[in-house]
């Protein structure tokens, strides 16, 4: 069974606070270490399956926003879950696509809708919305209705005729 | 001034795409020839072969793809933010119109979600039909992949058939939930209604005529040298590739990973059950439609064995707090009234926490990630969705393929847009 504190033997000054996913374990870790652990856990202990990352908004003055990473192994048939989390006026976290490519579009998908920039991605554009769109659709500040004017429409339509 | 505004904001994201394609390798030499220089060709998001509306920009060199670009989100509903201003119930429908194929496997993937969030598990009864459902629903959804994979290399009579099948599916789905497209059934903690032996009678002929109509189709394809031409050999996916890009399912397992939800992480019944894991090594298109093609049989076989383990019972968890009361109570009990009007109003409250349950649907791993904040509408859901992922692998299964080949390789990865699109 894999467990966290295995991996300070390949990084002694490895820090995590664990949570709890419904009895899988996870592990909060310090976002620019996100990278080094990737790499041991994938090249050590063989979790090289890549099967989920999503963004969250927390809504929280400090460390407003996580990513929380959905890794498995394929001979354990183990899951393990990642979480890092960085500041609404610093939307950096680290990329892991070198690590695991599948990571990619989740994390396209995760700049889309909560704007977190994910450094040392290849090609960091919108995954669903429009490139040229403005706001971030699922922090919890967007609008459920959507904001009035932030896509173009054909004109002629009724709205378009309201908003001139 | 406004329209020139427009005109630029329309004109931006294809600027964006063409600039991320030739990103890769800008390097193009003209030559005297015209016919000689590669082209970019837009493929989608109409488009008949395309299995919806997903759009791929193909960079050619003559006839063989050196490189291409998937665009997603043109089915993009919001149903991430959607479910977020919702009750848990409410959210059920919307699981239907993701994979519009097999909508009765998302049902009981998102109720399996919420449900391991709140703590309950279903009776046994409830469990076995579920299992019934997921499997005839993945049925379904194989029948299609064959049926549209067959008909995007030429064969439309095969398309005809499995759509002749499905239509008797459709019939059960009728008579089981009331509904033959978006069914809707499940609840969280059990199911709208209990499964009639009308139904079950129905099921069990339809299993009866299946094995025929898959001798009859694997007659019309298996030996047939134009499918086997068309598809055999193009799409190869090497298995540590599979496994880095994250597909999961028939994708995976025709790249020789045998990995199966159902077996390796158990879930309702399944561990009771007796069925095999198909597994291809060949890697190409072609092992990807015979996984689909072997995997209705094992369902069949699932689907029997439950058949036979179906006793009566429960179909309900017994928690008021969770389970929505039957009608026939709530006009006749005050303190089902008012359950059914708390949770109707303000939903369940599950505990704060976060959960993930994936179960294995006909593409893949199905999954919902939930963040509860302890009140009736969940914090955050993320819908795993298998073929956005399986999407993923396109370009790189594309490259190196010639043109004609793009509708085969699209239809053996059998992606849905409303799942990969949210």
């Amino acid at each position: 069974m894999f467990a966290f504190d295995d991996i300070k033997s390949y990084l002694p000054d490895f820090t995590y606070e664990p949570f709890d996913v419904t009895g899988t374990i996870g592990a909060i870790i310090p976002r620019e270490k996100i990278r080094d652990v990737a790499r041991i856990i994938k090249e050590q202990f063989g979790f090289t399956n890549f099967v989920d990352a999503l963004g969250a908004d927390r809504n929280e003055r400090k460390m407003r926003f996580e990513v929380i990473y959905n890794i498995r192994n394929l001979q354990t048939k183990e899951r393990i879950f990642l979480k890092v989390r960085c500041d609404e006026r610093d939307l950096h976290v680290p990329s892991v696509v070198s690590i695991w490519s599948g990571a990619n579009w989740h994390e396209r998908e995760a700049f889309d809708m909560y704007g977190i920039i994910f450094d040392g991605h290849p090609d960091l554009r919108r995954m669903y919305m429009p490139d040229d769109f403005e706001y971030f659709p699922l922090r919890k500040d967007f609008p459920l209705m959507g904001v009035e004017g932030s896509i173009p429409l054909p004109k002629g339509s009724e709205f378009a005729v309201r908003m001139n | 001034m406004l329209e020139q505004e427009l005109i630029d904001r329309k004109s931006a994201p294809k600027q964006k795409i063409i600039e991320a394609l030739l990103s890769k390798d800008t390097s193009v030499t003209l030559s005297e020839d015209s016919l000689d220089n590669e082209m970019i060709l837009n493929m989608g998001p109409q488009h008949p072969a395309t299995h919806g509306v997903l759009r791929v920009v193909l960079r050619l060199d003559g006839e063989t793809i050196i490189g291409s670009e998937c665009e997603l989100g043109y089915l993009h509903r919001g149903y991430e933010k959607l479910a977020e201003n919702m009750t848990f119930h409410e959210f059920i429908p919307h699981t239907d119109r993701l994979d519009y194929i097999s909508p009765i496997a998302n049902n009981v993937a998102y109720c399996l979600a919420v449900e391991k969030l709140m703590h309950v598990e279903v009776p046994r009864r409830a469990q076995i039909i579920r299992v019934i459902c997921a499997e005839l629903a993945r049925i379904s959804s194989h029948l299609m992949a064959a049926g549209a994979m067959g008909m995007d290399v030429g064969a439309l009579t095969v398309f005809v058939w499995t759509m002749r099948e499905r239509e008797k599916l459709y019939d059960i789905f009728d008579i089981l939930t009331g509904a033959r497209f978006t069914v809707s059934y499940m609840r969280i903690g059990g199911m709208a209604q209990d499964i009639t032996s009308e139904c079950i009678t129905m099921i069990k002929d339809f299993l009866d005529g299946l094995t025929e109509a898959t001798r009859e189709i694997g007659a019309m394809l298996h030996k047939n040298r134009i499918f086997i031409g068309r598809c055999e050999g193009i799409g190869i996916m090497p298995p540590d590739e599979a496994i880095d890009v994250g597909w999961t399912g028939p994708g995976l397992r025709a790249s020789g990973i045998s990995y199966d939800l159902r077996r390796d992480e158990p879930y309702l019944i399944y561990p009771e059950l007796d069925f095999n894991v198909i597994t291809r090594t060949e890697c190409d298109a072609l092992a990807r439609y015979f996984v689909r093609f072997d995997e209705v049989a094992e369902s069949v076989k699932i689907i029997r064995q439950c058949l036979d383990k179906l006793q009566p019972g429960p179909i309900y968890a017994e928690d008021a707090k969770i389970v929505l009361p039957r009608k026939d109570e709530i006009y006749t009990s005050m303190e089902e009234l008012i359950n059914d009007f708390v949770l109707v109003n303000f939903g369940q409250a599950p505990p704060k926490g976060e959960s993930y349950h994936a179960i294995e649907a006909s593409k893949g791993e199905l999954g919902w990630y939930l963040i509860s904040d302890g009140t009736g509408t969940p914090w955050r859901s993320k819908i795993r969705s298998p073929s956005f992922v399986n999407l993923q692998g396109l370009s790189r299964i594309l490259e190196g393929a010639m043109i004609s080949d793009v509708v085969a390789i699209i239809g053996s990865l059998d992606p849905i847009m409303g799942e990969a699109d949210k």
